[in-house]
């Protein structure tokens, strides 16, 4: 887990880079996926709602949404990662990340949860 | 919830348990993929449990178990084993088992989980006949499954004896710690492999398999690996609603077989060629149609997914589903309703996988 990072209870993660917010999901998430098989990302220019589903990612088990933890509009999206999944395994709060956002208002951001926090909840899930 | 012997190691071994069938089975320990992999280039084990253990003893045995299933019980050979199905009165499905020649007077049965009560209220629907004796062996018993290439040279040293004579679909006791345990050159992988039957005191026979390499398998390998092979899984490809014949299993079914019960619905069904049958999809690209996705043929839905996922041999998206016979042909194009969007499907022959050479011997 990495500590600068914010969290949603959806498992996807955010980090603020000069008033842009680079979203991805985190190892916790991609650990209880498992065999990744699929991943579907927006496209750049898509305008999304805290909480709205921007994409989908399939396992061999299932298929889980993917849901923005901010508000904003996609500015860039990482169009390698549907031919490296590993890299969601490998390294996912780096080279795993999904997208980049533009946020309407970076004070949003204090509304998801510090790494603590989201590490209670994650332990929460397990049991 | 129901427990097998081994439900605590499943914990302590990273083991992501789920209730099957109001069992509580392990999904998956290192990952789907690893273990399906394990399974078809060396050996997996797997707590198959579960699965129901019915036994029937008495001089009529044979021909009281003969009734029931659609194989040919009578003439079993001692140590044979027969695929077979148990239909209702129409020729649906209740249940695919496992049906064991043991001695002249003992046949065991391998049951689904699911259906183990139904299957056991089913044989019991008349009073037993004089002389049989019917005792469902599951809970007082253990089972587990060794398959991949590499099963039989694991197994030989464990179990202290060769197991070359031990042909496919067949079993025998062998002492193992002391205590007979039925083994059978048996599976749900396509891969060559073995099940023991073994006594609950005997149940550290599975640390032992892991020790000497085995790689511990769940549910969800065991899915992967038997959708591949194209097994079909009661509740998806089996159900009450489905004939064998649907399903592609003519050559399971004896209907020269005069009390067989079913055997009117099942002329019927044989004669039927108005009812979906049992197909093999490859998809272009990697999203997994899923059990219950629509199928279509030139817009116009015609059958449905029973079962889907990403092959991990094959490295395709594969499914299984049912659809009228005139689309059946090998090379039809449908396509699979995935969430809103239409993938394309072509039907293609069954086994998706098939093992290069049958090892067995």
């Amino acid at each position: 887990m990495a500590e600068s990072l914010r969290y949603s209870k959806t498992h996807e993660w955010a980090r603020g880079e000069g008033g842009e917010f680079v979203v991805g999901i985190s190892d916790f998430a991609v650990g209880l996926l498992s065999d990744l098989v699929f991943i579907d990302l927006p496209e750049v220019g898509r305008k999304v709602a805290a909480g709205e589903t921007f994409g989908e990612i399939e396992s061999v088990k299932a298929v889980s949404e993917l849901y923005s933890p901010l508000a904003g509009e996609v500015v860039a999206v990482n169009t390698e990662l549907p031919d490296h999944l590993e890299w969601l395994n490998d390294d996912p709060f780096g080279k795993g990340w999904l997208v980049r956002l533009r946020v309407a208002d970076a004070a949003d951001a204090g509304e998801l949860m510090s790494a603590e926090q989201y590490k209670a909840h994650c332990d929460a899930q397990q049991h | 919830m129901l427990k097998t012997v081994w439900n605590d190691w499943h914990r302590a071994h990273g083991g992501r348990l789920v209730d099957f069938a109001g069992w509580d089975m392990p999904i998956q320990y290192s990952g789907i993929v690893d273990e399906h992999n394990a399974v078809r280039n060396r050996v997996g084990l797997f707590d198959i449990g579960h699965m129901g253990r019915l036994l029937v003893t008495g001089p009529s045995a044979r021909a009281w178990v003969d009734r029931f299933v659609t194989c040919p019980v009578g003439q079993l050979r001692n140590g044979r084993i027969r695929y077979g199905l148990v239909c209702n009165a129409d020729g649906g499905i209740l249940d695919d088992v496992l049906v064991y020649g043991l001695d002249d007077n003992t046949v065991g049965l391998v049951v689904n989980a699911s259906n183990r009560e139904k299957i056991v209220a089913w044989l019991q629907r008349d009073p037993l006949p004089e002389g049989i004796n019917f005792e469902d062996r599951t809970l007082s018993s253990a089972m587990l499954a060794v398959q991949g290439p590499a099963s039989r040279e694991l197994l030989e040293p464990i179990v202290g004896t060769t197991l070359a004579d031990l042909k496919y679909y067949t079993s025998k006791f062998i002492d193992i710690d002391g205590a007979p345990c039925l083994v059978s050159r048996t599976g749900y992988t396509g891969e060559d492999g073995f099940e023991v039957i073994l006594p609950l005191d005997k149940a550290g026979l599975w640390e032992r398999l892991i020790e000497g390499g085995a790689l511990p398998c769940g549910l969800g390998a065991r899915d992967t690996l038997r959708l591949e092979a194209a097994m079909p899984l009661y509740g998806h490809e089996l159900s009450e609603e489905i004939d064998p014949f649907q399903a592609g299993l003519e050559s399971s079914v004896d209907l020269s077989k005069p009390d067989l019960i079913g055997r009117d619905g099942l002329l019927r069904a044989k004669a039927d060629s108005s009812r979906p049958v049992r197909v093999g999809l490859q998809l272009v690209g990697k999203r997994i149609a899923r059990e219950g996705a629509t199928l279509l043929h030139d817009a116009t839905v015609v059958g449905r997914v029973t079962s889907g996922t990403f092959s991990p041999t094959l490295q395709r998206a594969i499914a299984m589903g049912y659809i009228p016979r005139e689309l059946a042909a090998i090379g039809t194009r449908l396509s699979a309703e995935i969430r809103g969007q239409l993938v394309e499907a072509e039907v293609v022959p069954l086994p998706f996988y098939k093992r290069g050479a049958m090892t067995a011997g």
